[in-house]
Order: C-alpha cells, then sequence, then structure tokens
C-alpha cells in the first residue's frame, strides 16, 4: 500500500518533469506553427539548419564556453593550489572572496560587470561575455579542487623536490593526477554553468553576439516558435547522449575497480 | 610550494571582475548627477518607498516564498522515497529527476509557454472535453510555476544529500526505543536533514527573489517583479543610480535570509550541490 503510494508520488512529479520536453519534441515535429498536430514534418529543423541568427548564436554559445572554462580552470588550478598553502586570515579572506560571486545574484553580477565595462570602456562583445563568464565559474572550479587537495599528503611534493624534481616537474607528477578529478569535474561545471547562463550574458553582451540562451529569449519574447522546439529538441538530445556515455564510462571504470565499498 | 605569486593571477581577476564592481554599484546608488556635478545623494533610496515600489518588492516576496515552500514541500517526500530502501535503481532515478536540469534554463521555462497558451496543449485538452479556454499565461500562477519548475532540483539535490548522510543505527536506535514512525521523524529524521532543507531552501529563495527572465516569459510583463524593475533601469530608463540602489536593496534582503537561515553554520555542513 505505502510502496505503491510511492512509486505514484514519484510517477507523478516525473511526469511533471518531463511533460514540457515531451510537448517540446513532439511539436519540433508539427507540420503547423500553432500547437494544433497537423502532421509530420522536419521543415522547422530545414528552417533551423538555414537560420544564420541561430547559427552565430550557437557559435559564440560555443566559443564562449570553451574559452572561459579553459580560463577559469587554469585560474582556478593555481589559485587552488595556493590558497591551500594559506594560513589563517589570508585564507580567510581569499575565500571570502571566493565565495562573493557564489551568493550574489545573477542579476547584480550581470549588472555590476556592465558597469564596470562601459566605466573602462571595454566595447561590449565576446570579450565582455568571456571576462564576466570566468568571473562567475572561477570559484565553482576552486571549490570542486579544494577538497582534493586538503587529502593530499604535502610530503609527496616536498619529497619529489629532495630527490632533485623541479616544482614545476613535483607538480604535474604528484599533485596534479591526486587533484585531476576535482579539475575535470571543476571544468566540466565551468563550461556547463556558461553555456546555461542568461542573466549575466544578456547585460554583457551586444546586439548582433547573441548565445543561444538570449537568441531564445528574444525569440520567446515573441510568442511560440517551432525553430526554439527544433533547436531544443537536438540541445535535449545531445545532453542525454553525453549523460548516457559518462555514465556507462563510469559504470565500467567500477566494475574494473571492483566494488571498494 | 613558496610560489605565491600563483595566486595572483586569481586575486588580481577578483579585484576588478568582482571588488571593484561591487565598489561601483555602491557608489552609484549614492550619488546623482546634477549639472554635470555628481554628488552624494539619497535620492535613489528615498525613491523606492513610493507605494508602487514597495509593492513590487512585497510581490517578489510573496511569490519566492509561495515558490520556495511548495518546492520544498514537494520534494521533502521525494527525497525520502528515493532514500528509502525499496528502490533497487536509486542512480538511475535519480538520473531522470535531474536530466531536466540539464537543459538551458530558457528552454525548460519556454516549454511551458506551449503547454499554458491561450492555444496551448492544456488549453486544447480543455476545449476537447468541451471545457472552455482558461487564461494560463501572464498571470502569478503561470509564473510561480515556472519557479517551481526551474529551481526544483535545487531542493531536491541538497535534501536528498543530508538524507543520505544519516546514520542508520541511529533511527534503528530510536525504534528500539520505543518511538513511533512519526516521532522518529520529527526527533531525528528531520533535525539531521535540516542543513539540506537550508541549504535547498536558499538555493530556492534567491533564484525566484531575483528572477526577471521566466516573469517576463510566463507573466508578459503583466506582473512586474524586482528583478524585472532592476533589468529596467538597465536596458531602458536608464537610470543606474536607482537600479544599483534596487539591487543594494536586494542583496541587503538576501544576506539578511542567509544570515537568519545559516545561523548555526548549517550552510557549510549541508548538502551541496557540486
Amino acid at each position: 500500500m505505502m510502496n505503491s503510494l510511492k512509486r505514484i508520488y514519484l510517477g507523478i512529479i516525473i511526469v511533471i518533469l518531463y511533460a514540457p520536453i515531451l510537448v517540446l519534441i513532439t511539436f519540433s515535429f508539427n507540420e503547423s506553427k500553432t500547437t494544433s498536430w497537423q502532421g509530420f514534418s522536419f521543415k522547422w529543423y530545414i528552417q533551423l539548419a538555414q537560420n544564420p541568427s541561430i547559427q552565430s548564436a550557437l557559435r559564440y554559445t560555443l566559443i564562449v564556453a570553451f574559452v572561459s572554462s579553459i580560463i577559469a580552470t587554469i585560474i582556478g588550478v593555481m589559485a587552488a593550489v595556493m590558497i591551500n598553502n594559506l594560513r589563517g586570515i589570508k585564507r580567510q579572506f581569499i575565500m571570502a572572496l571566493t565565495y562573493i560571486p557564489l551568493l550574489s545574484p545573477d542579476i547584480v553580477i550581470g549588472i555590476s560587470l556592465m558597469m564596470l565595462f562601459s566605466t573602462i570602456n571595454v566595447p561590449f562583445g565576446l570579450t565582455t561575455l568571456i571576462l564576466s563568464h570566468v568571473t562567475f565559474s572561477t570559484p565553482y572550479v576552486i571549490l570542486s579542487i579544494m577538497p582534493r587537495l586538503m587529502l593530499l599528503n604535502p610530503n609527496t611534493y616536498e619529497a619529489a623536490l629532495d630527490l632533485g624534481a623541479t616544482p614545476l616537474y613535483a607538480f604535474r607528477k604528484v599533485i596534479l593526477p591526486e587533484i585531476l578529478p576535482g579539475v575535470i569535474s571543476g571544468a566540466f561545471i565551468a563550461f556547463t554553468m556558461s553555456i546555461d547562463d542568461f542573466v549575466v550574458s544578456f547585460f554583457n553582451t551586444a546586439s548582433g553576439v547573441n548565445t543561444l540562451s538570449i537568441q531564445i529569449y528574444s525569440m520567446a519574447r515573441r510568442g511560440v516558435s517551432p525553430e526554439i522546439n527544433a533547436i531544443s529538441t537536438l540541445i535535449f538530445l545531445t545532453i542525454v547522449i553525453i549523460l548516457t556515455i559518462v555514465n556507462i564510462k563510469a559504470s565500467r571504470k567500477m566494475k574494473l575497480e571492483g566494488v571498494q565499498k | 610550494m613558496n610560489r605565491k605569486y600563483l595566486i595572483t593571477p586569481y586575486a588580481l581577476w577578483s579585484f576588478i571582475f568582482v571588488i571593484v564592481p561591487l565598489f561601483l554599484l555602491v557608489i552609484y546608488s549614492f550619488v546623482k548627477t546634477v549639472d554635470g556635478q555628481v554628488i552624494f545623494s539619497l535620492e535613489s533610496y528615498t525613491k523606492f518607498f513610493d507605494p508602487l515600489y514597495i509593492d513590487v518588492l512585497l510581490r517578489s516576496l510573496r511569490l519566492a516564498f509561495i515558490t520556495t515552500i511548495i518546492c520544498f514541500i514537494m520534494a521533502y517526500p521525494l527525497a525520502m522515497i528515493l532514500n528509502s530502501r525499496e528502490f533497487s535503481n536509486k542512480t538511475m532515478i535519480l538520473i531522470l529527476i535531474i536530466l531536466p536540469m540539464w537543459m538551458n534554463s530558457l528552454m525548460r521555462t519556454y516549454a511551458w509557454m506551449i503547454l499554458l497558451e491561450n492555444k496551448g496543449v492544456i488549453n486544447n485538452i480543455l476545449n476537447f472535453f468541451g471545457l472552455p479556454t482558461k487564461q494560463f499565461l501572464y498571470s502569478e500562477g503561470s509564473i510561480i510555476f515556472g519557479m517551481i519548475y526551474n529551481f526544483f532540483p535545487f531542493m531536491i539535490l541538497p535534501i536528498y544529500t543530508s538524507l543520505t548522510k544519516i546514520d542508520n543505527h541511529l533511527i534503528e536506535a530510536s525504534y528500539d526505543l520505543g518511538a513511533n514512525k512519526i516521532l522518529t521523524f520529527r526527533k531525528i529524521i528531520f533535525p539531521l536533514s535540516f542543513p539540506g532543507v537550508i541549504t535547498g531552501v536558499i538555493m530556492v529563495f534567491m533564484p525566484s527573489l531575483t528572477t526577471f527572465m521566466i516573469t517576463r516569459l510566463l507573466g508578459g510583463g503583466q506582473v512586474i517583479l524586482i528583478g524585472n524593475m532592476i533589468e529596467e533601469q538597465f536596458t531602458r530608463t536608464n537610470n543606474w543610480g536607482f537600479g544599483s540602489a534596487l539591487s543594494m536593496i536586494l542583496m541587503g534582503i538576501i544576506l539578511v535570509s542567509i544570515m537568519f537561515f545559516s545561523k548555526n553554520e548549517t550552510l557549510a555542513k549541508g548538502g551541496s550541490l557540486i
């Protein structure tokens, strides 16, 4: 009795979560522009392939996501390694600095950066997008590396130095392999945060330089458009495929390593 | 490892792109320009105490509050169900619940436009059964719905994480000592999962209070929240002073509520999203 109640509740939540997505996918194949079903068609996908503004938005989204997540990862790794060595007030200060972007609402990050860029006369566009994305994603990189660094035995690094390794070599051979999972997940978070961002990009871009979020926003403000359905469907499928691959790899790895717990 | 200069890029970056912008925000909120002269003024703040703006703030707080409460009521039982032992494919269900979160928030909000439109899917279904068309969009209800849909995962994940961390022996001990299910829940399970609840509440309350995209798409400009007012000052009316003052007030409210919620360092102990 209790068990079936639980299953029903779970079922209802999953239906609510997926109903909009299924509707989105269904209507991306609809012949008609309205939300009444007029027959199966690929025409919105063909229109999508011929729509230059959506393609440029996709390109900008990917450029910004790649560049900003790489910069954020590099700055984040260097900062995390050093923060781990800091003690006392200095460490608290840097950590407080790291938490500011995490606890500020997106809209405040967006407008305050916008005021900065126009005060120091940085032209809005790709540069401001990348700068602002690095700003809000670096803290996530640092926070995903810190736990790994704390587990690290500091003596191993010193041992490497004693044995004649240069600091960079010791970092590459001793520290990096240990913190690599944290670095990868940090880079991954930075990448997805960048792709998902709307608010900060909205305030820090110029007309003509749109990310997908901004493009969808300006299209959706004018009402329902089947082209958005089509691009959403493609993005959803991409996410499902990526997550499936990641999960298969993870479960394989777990099988290879055996059940350690 | 005494290469302290490695931290310079990050310190410099944070200074330029975090500290300076916040500083600008404070300055702009406290000045006004008279005849080309920039002078100190509280005008932006006093302007806020117009009943019109107070109304907007109260409405924003009310909608964010309702959203947070509904998310909590929906998420807590779900987290408990996920944590119960009878589901063998727990990871699969968890992935199913998190998967929509990976979709762009714009798309998730837009999807509800198709469902809720006057000629949308739900109204088509209503018409099919001979019921009259109902106006769903452009109301507070549709905005609350959109916010719940967007932020629900932020509530479920921290609660679930904190529930999984509870030592089962404590629960068994409680039963052994004669407590029934309700008492065990009240005295053991809920208090121990509280840090997760706090994290979830903050992570839902904050974006619901500040959103302007969901309001614009599902409210169609009929319902104005504080996020929309701030956006307007920067994109249309170009009143940076008032926009900055509104942001400062918003930040103040959020800081106070975070401090109120996380008095006992619960935030630090709580389950996090990452």
